[in-house]
């Protein structure tokens, strides 16, 4: 399945949480087939980026636009398109994973059958453990079922936070692999993480945020 | 809706929640006939004003976890995120709240009636009352549980906030089984004022729940 040509665009955007500026004047493009890997120190706002990437947060001032059309506005169309993978896993503890990505998936309004629930968590490495409660995995596993939403998502732009915190060198490399498979089918990601990421298509660029500007 | 089916299974999973609000309408109900006696005519003075205001109480206290979990793993900010208009997420959940916390004290509530020695037609408009009375109190309460979503010492001030919101619910709500006992006065117009504000807070009460999530997530 190609994506569509998309493009994310930011636009003079400045955040600031509570008195203190994280930064301010950013500016970037990002089109389909690449991947921006947020750089920074702890604490310099990656997070808070992202959050304000996906919408979740409102910027002081400046834009994101997504196809030249600002988040604000498109709404439900953007997150439509948008898969966003923060430090919290976004998955109910009473629920087991085939009920959370059922649940999800109808969510994000996709089609998706019991079958392919059953895939992807094969895939994700979670086979025997389908029907378990997530309360009972451990945190590397909790995290899989959170990335498995990932497969069953057509989403173009994907925005992970620290996506390989907590995984085994096995889930690191096929989460590796599922990042170089979506910028290769022409979508977008937007991560931050402390490891280098090896493309085989489509390019890298590095955003460096600074330390954290004080004052405001 | 996949949110309510959703709520459910949850609730279903971790059945002491619904069981403590459920108990703590019972139990503030029944203490009011240990503390001022057994004298009927008192009693059946008193009995709709302390149903009414134990209900108030019991949903109050349901309230603080209507989208406390939720906030908590991460979830409410993807439902952020997904393609579907908060407001109707929002009425998803508070529809499977009031099916958990608001029906039960609906279906209880004749029993407690009985303790106060309410008679039949009593009983009904109590019950009819309480039917079209605590889906508002759900419906108010959730903006007041978005809008202190995250926050320290939230529980108090979530009631602070809510509770005189809940006034003209209580009112109306005690007033109709009051006059149910006077033989010539009339119920129906208290009905059908409930029946107005359920249809207020229904249009109202999930836009400003869903602009009161946005700030708390942010």
């Amino acid at each position: 399945m190609q994506h569509a040509d998309a493009r994310l665009q930011v636009a003079a955007l400045e955040v600031q949480r509570g008195d203190r500026r994280l930064f301010s004047g950013l500016d970037f493009t990002l089109v389909s087939g690449e991947l921006l890997h947020v750089r920074g120190p702890n604490g310099c706002g990656k997070t808070t980026l992202l959050r304000a990437l996906c919408g979740l947060l409102l910027p002081q001032a400046g834009e994101v636009l997504w196809n030249g059309t600002s988040i604000r506005r498109l709404g439900e169309e953007f997150t439509r398109d948008v898969i966003f993978l923060g430090h919290l896993n976004g998955i109910k503890q009473e629920l087991n994973g085939i009920e959370n990505l059922r649940v999800a998936a109808t969510l994000d309004g996709d089609q998706v059958d019991d079958a392919a629930i059953w895939d992807a968590l094969k895939q994700i490495g979670l086979a025997g453990f389908e029907d378990l409660p997530t309360m009972v995995l451990s945190q590397g596993q909790k995290k899989r079922v959170a990335l498995a939403r990932l497969l069953l998502s057509g989403a173009k732009l994907w925005i992970l936070d620290e996506p390989f915190v907590a995984l085994d060198r096995r889930a690191v490399a096929l989460l590796e692999a599922l990042i170089v498979a979506q910028v290769g089918r022409g979508g977008l990601v937007v991560m931050t993480t402390h490891q280098e990421v090896a493309l085989t298509s489509g390019t890298i660029r590095t955003l460096d945020l600074g330390g954290p500007v004080r004052g405001g | 809706m996949c949110i309510v089916r959703r709520d459910i299974t949850l609730a279903m999973r971790r059945r002491t929640d619904i069981l403590t609000t459920l108990f703590f309408f019972i139990i503030v109900a029944s203490l009011f006939p240990l503390g001022v006696g057994s004298e009927k005519e008192i009693l059946r003075f008193l009995g709709p004003g302390v149903v009414w205001v134990a209900a108030l109480l019991a949903s109050m206290l349901a309230l603080e976890r209507l989208f406390a979990s939720d906030y908590a793993d991460g979830t409410l900010e993807q439902m952020l995120l997904t393609p579907q208009p908060l407001s109707v997420l929002v009425l998803g959940k508070v529809c499977a709240h009031w099916l958990l916390c608001g029906l039960p004290l609906v279906l209880i509530a004749p029993l407690i009636g009985l303790q106060y020695g309410l008679d039949g037609t009593a009983l009904a408009v109590m019950m009819a009352a309480l039917l079209i009375g605590t889906p508002v109190l759900s419906l108010v309460g959730a903006i007041g549980a978005a809008l202190t979503l995250g926050l320290r010492g939230g529980g108090i001030l979530l009631s602070l906030l809510v509770l005189p919101l809940y006034i003209p619910v209580l009112v109306y709500g005690a007033g109709a089984v009051t006059v149910s006992a006077i033989d010539l006065a009339d119920v129906q117009p208290f009905m059908a004022l409930l029946a107005a504000f359920l249809i207020l807070a229904l249009a109202f009460s999930p836009l400003a729940t869903a602009a009161a999530l946005r700030i708390s997530v942010e």
